[in-house]
């Protein structure tokens, strides 16, 4: 078959790739091999167009055992105990079809985490859809929604926080980002790397079908009018399966047969088997007439560029084959030696006993085309609010809009289709500023929080990638856990366009000083670009992942007011920024200025120093401050309790909109106890941090001083009415 | 006393309830569903979960495998058996309880802490409970709407069957604390002999007041009185 230009076009790779491929294999490739090439040279395999910016971050750290690179992120929490942690993205799929899409992001993310020996102990997830009003976002959002409770419900992982936003930005184009979280012990953690001549190369799990051939290179192109006729690359999710898959394997990994172990994930056998030899430096040889197939007369292109869920490669050490068919058999799932490793460095496909390709590794792994793409920094957002231009309103109007509003409603219509509590450890399940969940049979835990703040990142990257770092920071502080280290997800548009680039360079500078100051490190993550239609891209949207350790789990500690007559204290000075507010969004459909600034310094201190206040157990509850300001704070704090607040009207600033609405970063609100009063101020004086004293709980009532006075249950009920209405 | 906990694939509750059991003292062992012998047990749970992914209809095939032959048998002659939601849904599949679970009445997954009454207090389950108590319990599922005949029902009113009914942090029983739709608010049945109990709320996630709160660990302590 002769190659042609449509044909090269067809697999995504540009005239100067193939090239470079002809060069590589010294001839012109088969249909097969121009097929891998495609698979594992697309962005989404690839990072071609990331890699040299993703190299800037940090990735290591006294707490790392295990950074970027690998099936997942490895982190150590002490006693032997290591959290395995990742997020990816799985949006194009899910806009074309919302339930296998999301279904089948749990189950890509979970097998990268039970790959590498852990057992999955919690699910989250980031999903953005396009403004409610949108003709789609309605079946998007049920669609989604039902496809993540789906697959995590049945295989009975705890899905136990994450956030769903609407933005008109994701009208043509959803994200749906998932991350799974693990727990192994340090000495049993398992690895992708090959090892050895000659060892036998097992496939498990599910058989191969037609499904999710080129998902990969879809991920990697921008939808146009046409999006809806791939839906056939859209893979078809089985939970059950991956259930048994995980049971499975975590069996055999209890003792040492394992030489290496991948998932197959985007581009199926493909990237599996190349990224073990790779790893390795050793060839691998398959014979594809031995892979478990669902549909007759699959072909070896067919084969290699599924992307059939639920399946697995190993690498086995000599001699455990039948041990390992066992437990296989066992569980119901294929098991059958399909390969070896061999001395050649190729991967060399055999059908019916012919060779069918042949294709040294290095060209497909570390000879991937690397570019650096053009891009341009973002110019300065000249526009400034004029609060005098702006017509009068409320604080009590304002508020309620924000608290009613889909972004800030509750979303207990979202999280309650999820089972958070399958595994008895969820301690703090969603609709915390984290979620907490306990190592079993220990009394220690670790926190989780997902976030994500695309305005700011449109309007100032660099700002924007810091403060989702911060934000993410303080989440974690807030339930008493140290942070320890994150994954992100970096949802981007085009990045042959020029400002894009530049969006994602930015972004990444800011993600990266964050990290670096606050010693939060990334170990791993998953970059999604092209995410836009016709040209229209998305607002810049890095998702972080952030985990962290409660060494003495004895009180949770959560954002509900706890006692009547407490003290109300705000960490951290306010300065009434309302640049890329929630304030103006929501009350004015603005979104002009600039994000808040960032001071790392004040976050460093604020944090740890609110960390040493929980940790002398003077925290009754505490709060985060960031999109709404200090009063949609007050009033998530009231609404998730019985009891409600009076708040003093502030001294200094005259304007109350930025007073109450203001966005600015570094800031908590804490509940202690009245007689607890001296003690903290003396820890904060000490440490040099700029608090308020800014009122205390009552019954019943949100209160300011001549402003506003309503009833916590009137609150809830504003806050609760979208989601049922929609 | 000693507790056999059925395990079929796709049951993903089974660590949570064996965990619960050893921790309350019960001498537990796990039965995998190509059993074909149960260990002599006082008490047989099935565990919540998606048995064989309950593709077909929730607990159909789990109805079928080889180990429900011994669980049949063993229930038959008075052994105690315990299903807890999938498990629940598979003793209607087996027939050891009459009536069925059809889809939640919103047709959406439903996970969240609600309130059910004790309403038979005086059983081997349930007798360290006090009469009408109220229980904070989580429920996790797709089908757990509970429907029966209407010679059933009557049958399950005029022996005291009934066990547990959604209701109010008050107790009262109506539409507006019935989260699934199930008929007359029933959360939980017992078979004529009342020797099985059949029930969708999760008591094995209410025993620790760190993750949740206690509720539940009456149900364990009156079966060991």
């Amino acid at each position: 078959m002769k190659l042609t230009k449509d044909i090269i076009k067809k697999h995504g790779l540009e005239p100067e790739e193939f090239k470079n491929i002809k060069k590589l294999l010294k001839r012109e490739p088969n249909l097969l091999e121009l097929g891998i090439f495609s698979a594992m040279w697309n962005e989404h395999c690839s990072y071609k167009s990331s890699k040299i910016h993703l190299k800037k971050l940090p990735t290591t750290g006294k707490q790392v055992i295990q950074g970027p690179g690998e099936n997942a992120g490895v982190i150590d929490i002490g006693d032997n105990d290591a959290i395995v942690f990742k997020i990816e993205s799985h949006n194009h799929p899910s806009y074309i079809e919302p339930y296998q899409g999301a279904a089948t992001g749990v189950g890509g993310i979970l097998r990268d985490v039970f790959t590498m020996g852990a057992r999955p102990i919690a699910l989250l997830n980031s999903i953005h859809f396009g403004s409610p009003n949108h003709s789609k976002t309605k079946s998007l959002l049920n669609g989604v929604v039902s496809g993540i409770g789906g697959y995590g419900n049945c295989i009975g992982i705890p899905t136990v926080g994450g956030e769903t936003k609407f933005d008109e930005t994701y009208n043509e184009n959803i994200l749906v980002n998932a991350m799974a979280v693990g727990h192994v012990k340090k000495n049993k953690i398992f690895y992708s790397k090959a090892k050895g001549l000659n060892k036998s190369v097992v496939y498990v799990g599910s058989k191969t079908g037609r499904d999710g051939i080129h998902g990969a290179s879809m991920a990697s192109a921008e939808f146009d009018e046409n999006s809806e006729d791939k839906k056939p690359t859209v893979q078809v999710g089985d939970p059950f399966t991956e259930k048994l898959l995980m049971e499975a394997c975590l069996e055999l990994m209890k003792d040492n047969s394992i030489i290496s172990i991948q998932d197959m994930g985007a581009a199926g056998l493909t990237s599996s088997s190349v990224e073990m030899a790779s790893k390795g430096e050793l060839g691998i040889e398959l014979e594809l007439d031995k892979v478990p197939c669902r549909e007759e007369n699959m072909s070896p292109y067919e084969m290699m560029l599924s992307e059939s869920q639920e399946r697995m490669l190993i690498i086995l050490e000599e001699g455990k084959e039948l041990h390992a068919k066992k437990i296989f058999d066992k569980w119901d799932l294929d098991f059958v030696i399909i390969g070896k490793t061999t001395n050649t460095n190729n991967l060399t496909l055999k059908f019916n006993n012919k060779i069918e390709g042949e294709i040294p590794i290095e060209a497909l792994a570390t000879k991937a085309p690397l570019y650096d793409r053009a891009w341009v920094k973002k110019k300065p957002v000249k526009s400034k609010i004029n609060l005098k231009d702006l017509k009068k309103i409320k604080i009590e109007d304002a508020l309620f809009k924000i608290l009613s509003s889909p972004n800030h409603s509750n979303k207990s219509w979202v999280t309650n289709q999820y089972d958070q509590s399958v595994m008895c450890d969820t301690v703090q399940k969603s609709g915390s500023d984290a979620a907490v969940i306990r190592i079993h049979n220990k009394d220690k835990a670790i926190a989780v929080s997902v976030d994500s703040s695309a305005n700011y990142c449109k309007s100032h990257p660099n700002s924007g990638g810091k403060q989702i770092v911060c934000e993410n920071w303080r989440n974690l502080i807030t339930v008493g856990a140290k942070p320890l280290a994150i994954t992100n997800c970096l949802n981007f548009g085009n990045p042959e366009n020029k400002e894009i680039m530049g969006e994602f360079a930015e972004c990444l500078d800011g993600i990266k000083e964050a990290c670096e100051f606050l010693n939060y490190p990334v170990v791993s993550g998953n970059v999604s670009f092209y995410n836009g239609t016709n040209k229209k891209n998305i607002f810049p949207t890095p998702v972080i992942g952030g985990v962290g350790l409660i060494k003495n789990l004895t009180k949770p500690l959560n954002h509900n007011f706890k006692k009547d007559k407490s003290k109300l204290l705000l960490i951290g000075k306010t300065f009434g920024h309302l640049g890329q507010s929630c304030f103006l969004k929501e009350n004015y459909s603005l979104k002009v200025g600039v994000p808040p600034e960032i001071n790392l310094l004040n976050e460093k201190n604020n944090g740890e120093s609110l960390l040493e206040l929980i940790d002398n157990n003077l925290v009754l509850s505490s709060h985060d401050v960031s999109s709404g300001g200090l009063i949609t704070a007050i009033s998530e704090m009231a609404m998730s309790s019985s009891f409600g607040a009076k708040i003093y009207k502030p001294k200094k600033l005259t304007n109350l909109y930025e007073y109450f609405f203001g966005e600015d970063q570094a800031r908590y609100i804490i509940e202690i106890e009245a007689i607890n009063l001296p003690k903290v101020e003396k820890i904060l004086k000490d440490r040099d941090i700029f608090f308020e004293n800014i009122g205390f709980t009552q019954k019943e009532y949100f209160e300011i001083e001549g402003e506003l006075k309503i009833s916590t249950k009137e609150l809830y009920e504003i806050n609760n009415k979208w989601y049922n209405n929609y | 006393m000693k507790s056999s906990v059925i395990v079929f694939p796709g049951s993903n509750c089974d660590r949570d309830i064996a965990d619960a059991l050893e921790k309350m003292q019960f001498k537990n062992k796990m039965v995998w569903h190509k059993e074909t012998e149960l260990p002599k047990s006082d008490l047989i749970v099935i565990p919540g979960g998606f048995s064989y992914g309950d593709y077909l209809r929730s607990g159909a095939i789990a109805g079928k495998s080889l180990i429900i032959d011994e669980v049949i048998k063993a229930a038959n002659s008075g052994c105690l058996v315990l299903g807890i939601c999938n498990g629940f849904q598979i003793l209607t599949e087996t027939g050891l309880l009459n009536g069925t679970l059809l889809r939640n009445k919103n047709l959406k997954f439903i996970n969240k802490d609600v309130y059910i009454k004790v309403i038979n207090h005086e059983s081997k389950f349930t007798n360290k409970y006090k009469r009408d108590q109220v229980l904070k319990i989580n429920i996790a599922h797709n089908e757990g709407n509970y429907f029966t005949d209407s010679k059933h029902l009557s049958e399950l009113h005029n022996e005291n069957l009934i066990v547990f009914k959604y209701c109010d942090k008050e107790g009262n029983i109506d539409d507006k604390s019935n989260p699934n739709g199930s008929l007359k608010n029933i959360a939980g049945i017992f078979n004529s002999k009342k020797n099985i109990l059949g029930m969708m709320p999760h008591p094995e996630r209410m025993i620790d007041d760190i993750i949740s709160n206690k509720d539940g660990v009456n149900l364990f302590s009156s079966l060991l009185n």
